[in-house]
């Protein structure tokens, strides 16, 4: 069905992007075979690193016309194989498109290539007094890996996800067509949102190329509380009723010590306050002292009315980093404690979180496994990690099975999703299926086939 | 053990402007904060005052609004604080402000131990903490980067100087500056700051000290006088690392051990 890249191919591809830019065979790092967790690993036969949308469409171009499979890479940090060559073929690297164009005040827009890393665009936006509000906790993830997850991060509670900040993309087709889906405008009821397909699409529709983002002022005053609970029950058992504050944080997460701790160890730097079991972590942000200051008291005088220990304060630039830093590398943390880990990335109705979570605590001692979690209790998206720790190869794979299984069906029966953030990729396919049922994925199938007649544009990923 | 910490009111930001013309600090707007440096000294006593008994107490030198960090420290688990307040005081430099904690302390009470944040970030001169013991007539370290035992009124401390690191043990009484991740200071509480009570700060004033010469305080008590203030240069120089993996991990060895990162 699919042709391996010849020296011909080789020869073509250094033409487009120069000889330095084209790697094949053993000058392949063996990282380019996975990303950070997705189980899935394969080599592909030609690493393409581009630097325009001409050259990408070049290479896209002659792909199609000999039927070689391209999956796009950006930093690599994806979480369930998205980016994994499954058929081999050309992996076409966009990190090196990583220039920020041009920032637009009249319209709050910022023009970005595909390549930008996502700390990098924060940085940029505060600089020019702008905030880009979507925050996934991995800040070395490529702009055009967040869109193509459709990424959410801290401050989806008040701001939303990345979807809501997408005006229009410039994208190549897997022809090699180089066409722009939407425009810098605020409505639009202009037929069907081919943007929005292409939001999440996980590169399996065209390649993202640029990206016009909106951007929203920067909040002047941002102050974090970090609220102690005696167990997690109690903590999570609290977001519900914050909630109906109608006080709306940028921020609710929650994490317990265990979690903590092993970012201590991985970070070798301490957390502030570890003498509680959990924690739930918020923020609030506005223009005023004063009204960021009353958010703030309304929201921690109910949380220490239902059984909080105290709430902690963390408003200044060093008390956030030390608290922030912590909380992103969460993951990373989790996997340094461990010897193998997967993991669940469901999101649920926000009044669900905390029967969901006690759900996992159930699943941990009925499987006999630690199942560590963190996540964004405010927007029901929790990240729930089955660690292997010493199970044997055989005992494992039983486990992991029987966990997700239960998991990715409690989330359903919760009125839940299988992804929140992370995608589908490779490692969810068969969850995804499940839940959704034979039409929805056939539609799903269908947009791929009209997008991708010929099936190469990051083949075996999402509903194939 | 009683300890009193010496603290200060700095600019919430580190990105704070110069006036160009007239070389002031433009504080206008600019939220303020307790100088960071001060937070591992706070937090180092009350760790103290936990391990062996005894209580933390605040001081600090600054106009009547400075009342906020000493009520920042109570929060974070102080007793009770001073804020040594008057117009005498103002445009103190190193020496003055020194002498004026000198004689605000000497009116607070009596401490086993006084704890100083390195430096401000505002005045970086790092230099306060050893002139207050000098005024004090007590003995001083500086650079402290832990402490590792109190045992027979002694206290056992790892400090930082320029080329190596020292262990050294003082008798108290004592003065010590901590230096900057001795420790991660602990947030303060909304419990706390939601019952905080008038007495928890205390106001001096120049009436209050046994000095009742004006001229050893404020701008006439200093001995340096301010010519210009100028933003540091920002140095943003790269080094880059070149040759094999081994040879570079080497050099890269090298130098951050130099440095003292590793």
């Amino acid at each position: 069905m699919y042709n391996k890249v010849t020296k011909e191919d080789l020869a073509v591809l250094q033409n487009i992007v120069g000889e330095s830019e084209v790697l094949f065979g053993d000058a392949i790092n063996p990282d380019y075979a996975h990303d950070e967790l997705g189980g899935i690993e394969k080599m592909p036969e030609a690493l393409v690193r581009v630097r325009t949308t001409e050259q990408v469409s070049a290479v896209m171009k002659h792909a199609y016309e000999h039927s070689i499979p391209v999956t796009v890479r950006g930093s690599g940090t994806g979480l369930v194989g998205a980016a994994v060559p499954v058929e081999g073929g050309i992996l076409l690297e966009t990190t090196k498109m990583n220039k920020i164009l041009s920032l637009d005040k009249n319209t709050l827009t910022v023009t970005v290539q595909p390549g930008v890393l996502l700390m990098e665009l924060a940085a940029f936006a505060e600089e020019n007094d702008f905030l880009y509000p979507p925050d996934p906790g991995e800040k070395s993830a490529t702009i055009g890996g967040n869109i193509s997850t459709n990424a959410g991060g801290m401050r989806a509670v008040k701001y939303g996800v990345t979807r809501d900040y997408v005006r229009s993309l410039t994208v190549v087709m897997p022809n090699g067509e180089i066409l722009t889906l939407g425009a810098t405008v605020a409505k639009n009821s202009s037929g069907y949102s081919l943007k929005d397909l292409v939001i999440g699409s996980e590169g399996t529709l065209c390649v993202i190329c640029e990206a016009v983002l909106k951007l929203v002022p920067l909040p002047k005053v941002s102050v974090s509380l970090l609220v102690p609970f005696k167990d997690m029950k109690s903590a999570i058992e609290a977001v519900p009723k914050i909630i109906c504050t109608k006080v709306i944080p940028t921020a609710i997460e929650y994490m317990s010590r265990d979690t903590i701790l092993f970012s201590e160890d991985y970070l070798g730097k301490k957390f502030p306050d570890t003498k509680n079991d959990a924690y739930i972590l918020l923020t609030f942000d506005g223009n005023t002292d004063a009204q960021v200051d009353q958010d703030m008291s309304i929201v921690a005088d109910l949380c220490l009315e239902i059984g909080a220990l105290d709430a902690y304060i963390v408003d200044t630039e060093e008390r956030k980093k030390s608290v922030w830093s912590a909380r992103g590398a969460f993951l990373e943390a989790i996997k340094a404690s461990t010897t193998e880990m997967d993991e669940c990335d469901v999101v649920v109705p926000v009044n669900k979180v905390d029967e969901f979570i006690k759900y996992t605590h159930a699943l941990a001692e009925k499987y006999s496994v630690r199942i560590p979690s963190f996540g964004h209790a405010g927007d029901g998206n929790l990240h729930v990690y089955i660690c292997r720790d010493a199970l044997e190869q055989e005992k494992w794979e039983e486990t992991l099975t029987a966990c997700f299984d239960d998991m990715y069906k409690k989330a359903e029966a919760l009125g839940g999703l299988v992804s929140g953030e992370h995608g589908i990729g490779y490692a969810k396919k068969e969850f995804l299926k499940k839940q959704y049922g034979e039409t929805p994925i056939a539609i799903m199938q269908g947009i791929k086939k009209v997008f991708d007649p010929k099936n190469i544009l990051n083949p075996g990923k999402v509903c194939f | 053990m009683n300890i009193l910490v010496c603290v200060k009111q700095v600019p919430g930001s580190n990105n704070v402007e110069v006036d160009p013309v007239t070389g002031v600090l433009k504080r206008n707007g600019i939220q303020s904060k307790i100088n960071p440096y001060d937070l591992y000294g706070i937090e180092t006593a009350l760790t103290l005052a936990e391990k062996y008994g005894g209580s933390v107490e605040s001081i600090t030198m600054g106009p009547p609004q400075a009342k906020a960090v000493i009520e920042e420290t109570v929060c974070m688990g102080a007793k009770c604080g001073t804020v040594l307040t008057d117009r005498k005081f103002a445009g103190a430099d190193v020496l003055a402000t020194a002498y004026t904690l000198s004689q605000g302390i000497k009116k607070c009470g009596e401490y086993d131990l006084i704890i100083c944040g390195k430096q401000t970030t505002d005045g970086d001169t790092a230099q306060v903490g050893a002139e207050v013991a000098e005024y004090l007539g007590l003995p001083n370290l500086s650079n402290v980067l832990s402490i590792d035992d109190f045992k027979d009124g002694k206290l056992y401390v790892t400090a930082s100087l320029d080329d190596k690191v020292v262990k050294m043990s003082v008798a108290l009484p004592c003065l010590i500056s901590v230096d900057g991740d001795i420790n991660t200071p602990r947030l303060p509480s909304y419990k706390i700051k939601k019952g905080l009570k008038e007495d928890a700060v205390k106001f001096l004033t120049f009436a209050d000290f046994d000095d009742q010469n004006a001229d050893h305080y404020g701008l006439t008590g200093s001995a340096t006088q301010v010519e210009r203030i100028f933003p540091p240069e920002k140095n943003e120089q790269k080094f880059n690392v070149v040759g094999d993996a081994e040879s570079q991990s080497e050099e890269l060895f090298g130098l951050l051990k130099s440095k003292k990162l590793i």
